[in-house]
């Protein structure tokens, strides 16, 4: 695989996490682990062909990861690299240094 | 849009250099204004550790020191493991005008890739946790 903008990355992650059904297809997988398309249709209000769908796209977005089995016996297991390239982002909107300079102006002050 | 890689904030206070050195590479200082607590161990590969509100902390590891102009140290990325590679860099610019001081924060490095992304398909993961997995049976088996 040729190296990947981490922009691209998490764009993906955020178009996946935008859509209520995938966030639940992969709540669903990080709280309880691989699971079939099967599986997930049992445990959410979402048909079996819709999780097929939103699997097919959360693999593509290398999010999930088809572990290797006969078809309808395939498990999805959640891949947290993409999510963490995320969460890079995240961290950057969240740091803050207004709020940490204004307090350092602050106690210069005082 | 546009992955926001480096931060960069620059600000006049009315004092002069060495207090503000002080402020952001002393225990005093940084557990004052910056954590709620502070330990220092001030010299180039020296660790500073800041404790905030609510109990989280930071571990800084300082990489530039050169009084009273740059205090420069990498961290971690907030929601990363704390052991993960990936660190940003953070360096402070002090530089003395005719009001007191002008200082420069730059922080660098968000936009960084993990090695595994470059691994192909992102499969290191699973082989990982199942070789993990598999150890971990085999010494549970040993001790049995």
């Amino acid at each position: 695989m040729p190296a990947r903008d981490p922009e691209a990355v998490a764009e993906e992650v955020f178009a996946a996490l935008a859509d209520p059904s995938r966030r639940s297809i992969l709540a669903a997988l990080a709280s309880r682990g691989p699971a079939t398309a099967t599986d997930l249709a049992a445990s959410l209000p979402i048909t079996r062909q819709a999780i097929a769908k939103h699997l097919g796209l959360l693999t593509e977005a290398g999010l999930v990861i088809a572990e290797p089995g006969e078809r309808r016996r395939v498990r999805y297991r959640l891949q947290s690299a993409p999510i963490q390239v995320a969460q890079q982002f995240l961290a950057a909107l969240a740091r803050d240094w207004d709020s940490s300079l204004d307090a350092l102006r602050r106690h210069l002050s005082s | 849009m546009g992955f926001p890689d480096r931060i960069e904030r620059s600000i006049s206070v009315a004092h002069p250099p060495a207090k503000v050195w002080e402020a952001i590479t002393t225990a005093e200082g940084l557990g004052t204004w910056f954590g709620h607590k502070a330990t220092v161990d001030l010299r180039v590969g020296g660790l500073a550790q800041l404790t905030f509100e609510g109990g989280h902390s930071a571990d800084l590891r300082i990489e530039r020191l050169e009084p009273p102009h740059v205090f420069g140290y990498t961290w971690g990325i907030s929601g990363l493991p704390a052991d993960d590679p990936r660190r940003t860099y953070v360096e402070f610019t002090l530089e003395p005008v005719a009001e007191g001081t002008r200082l420069t924060v730059v922080e660098s490095g968000f936009a960084q890739l993990p090695d595994d992304l470059y691994a192909g398909a992102f499969g290191g993961n699973v082989e990982g946790w199942q070789s993990e997995l598999g150890e971990l049976v085999e010494y549970l088996d040993a001790r049995a």
